[in-house]
């Protein structure tokens, strides 16, 4: 049945070769952990972006009750954390994700880093793996300030200090990113929202499409 | 499967077969040894790793549940701020004195800037062709200082902050409104009492008084002569009034 239906799709749209291209490849020997125990440090990447799918699905699970609004981000919060079935399981599940993932990216990282295997061609590879860091980082800045509590906030205040600070652009960039020049408020959370929910996850999505492009065309680094 | 053989399409304007590049997967003679198919042998073993590892992540949610501080309240400004812990060691470079204040420049934007640019463009600081760390010791001590210094500014922030203090500050606090006409809330308010302890008694940079389990002679007491942080000689009213306010704290249930 599945064949046929498979059959029936591949006849119109050839989508074998689709998925054969991003499926049909071998794994070398000195990167897989049931030959050479010490290449677990190779799972760090995949488990970076195991982490990143769970922070996307539980963050689209979250979004179902939180209000970004700054009379009932809160109350949405406590709510979903108190009363609704396996919200706490939820938000925990974004909470401590956005940890861990910092975590196994920095493990990533100094993997790639000692093995030298941003040299020559994969350059590009290694500035991308760098980006996808920044925004991971800008997320949880963001992500920080959603639930609206006092450390929320009082974070936020610090960030936005800093971010006022910075030679000639400072001010605007407070305003871009706050909302109003003095206020932290109302209109500070929705930026927030917007940039932790949509911007970055874009931006995120499309650098991490770009480097597992460039793993497939390039393969993975030879054993050292 | 016919694998899209013998497609014929009305109107046909693709680009004929010929002109594509043969699927040939990737010639992986230059890694000798025990090559495994990635699909599905290899994909199977990753999914085990990913089963484990999200075992291990699901315990870790289920023991500690996520925190949430009560709701963000602007007009406190004695709470002292923390950024989650992997921002940490930027906070803390902005602590010290060559870093901060005329200096801020330096500490917030020069310093990291030049760490997260050279990281940026590792691949054409470090352009030789040789892999090993032990090949190339600029960059791996530069990474390997890098990292010292983070867990130095990690480890340091964290043990300057209060830990106790920052679990108080932030605790959800039952808020029960109080009688603010009440004559004796007038005069808390004239000791400025309620300045550390709340406008409703909820608590403040001081414990909450509402809902105490103390008598009216222990608050008097402590009203007169202090306790803890708290310096002796705060309430300033008569006697007459200190026994009118212990009551009205008495009386106000949580």
């Amino acid at each position: 049945m599945l064949n046929k239906v498979y059959d029936w799709i591949d006849e119109r749209l050839d989508i074998t070769p689709l998925w054969r291209d991003v499926a049909d490849h071998e794994v070398p020997e000195h990167v897989n952990p049931a030959h050479h125990f010490s290449a677990f440090v190779y799972c760090f990447g995949g488990l970076t972006f195991f982490v990143v799918v769970i922070q996307v699905l539980s963050g689209m699970f979250l979004s179902m009750y939180y209000v970004p609004d700054i009379e009932r981000a809160w109350e949405s919060v406590y709510y979903l954390q108190n009363q609704v079935a396996f919200g706490q399981i939820v938000r925990g599940m974004h909470h401590w994700g956005a940890s861990i993932v910092i975590v196994m990216m920095f493990l990533h990282t100094l993997r790639v880093f000692f093995q030298g295997a941003y040299k020559k061609p994969r350059e590009l590879n290694w500035i991308v793996g760098v980006l996808i860091f920044f925004v991971m980082l800008a997320l949880g800045l963001t992500g920080y300030l959603l639930p609206w509590d006092m450390k929320a906030l009082n974070a936020t205040k610090v960030t936005l200090d800093i971010a006022q600070s910075t030679p000639l652009i400072g001010d605007m960039l407070k305003t871009l990113l706050s909302g109003d020049e003095h206020i932290v408020g109302a209109e500070t959370l929705t930026r927030f929202f917007a940039i932790h929910v949509f911007f970055l996850p874009a931006a995120l999505l499309g650098l991490i499409g770009l480097h597992f492009l460039m793993i497939r065309k390039q393969g993975i680094s030879g054993p050292l | 499967m016919k694998r899209g053989k013998g497609m014929k399409f009305v109107g046909d304007s693709r680009v004929p077969i010929n002109n594509r590049k043969p699927n040939i997967p990737k010639d992986y003679s230059e890694y000798p040894g025990k090559t495994e198919a990635f699909y599905p042998d290899f994909l199977l073993k990753e999914w085990m790793v990913g089963a484990v590892f999200l075992i291990g992540f699901l315990c870790l949610v289920v023991v500690e549940p996520p925190p949430l501080e009560r709701i963000a309240d602007p007009t406190d400004t004695s709470y002292i701020p923390m950024p989650d812990w992997y921002f940490l060691f930027l906070y803390q470079l902005l602590k010290y004195s060559f870093a901060s204040g005329p200096y801020n420049i330096l500490g917030a934007f020069i310093i990291p800037g030049l760490a997260f640019t050279a990281l940026l463009l590792a691949p054409f600081l470090d352009r030789g062709p040789k892999r090993r760390p032990l090949d190339r010791p600029f960059a791996t001590g530069f990474m390997l200082l890098a990292i010292c210094a983070i867990f130095y500014l990690t480890w340091e922030a964290a043990g300057h902050h209060d830990w106790e203090a920052a679990k108080k500050q932030g605790m959800i606090r039952e808020v029960v409104e109080v009688d603010k006409e009440d004559p004796a809330y007038k005069i808390l308010e004239a000791n400025t009492c309620l300045s550390c302890h709340g406008g409703n008694l909820e608590g403040g940079s001081g414990p909450p008084l509402a809902g105490t389990k103390l008598s009216v002679d222990e608050i008097k007491d402590i009203a007169k002569n202090g306790k803890g942080s708290m310096p002796p000689g705060i309430f300033q009213g008569t006697d007459e009034e200190l026994q009118q306010i212990a009551e009205f704290i008495k009386s106000i249930e949580k």
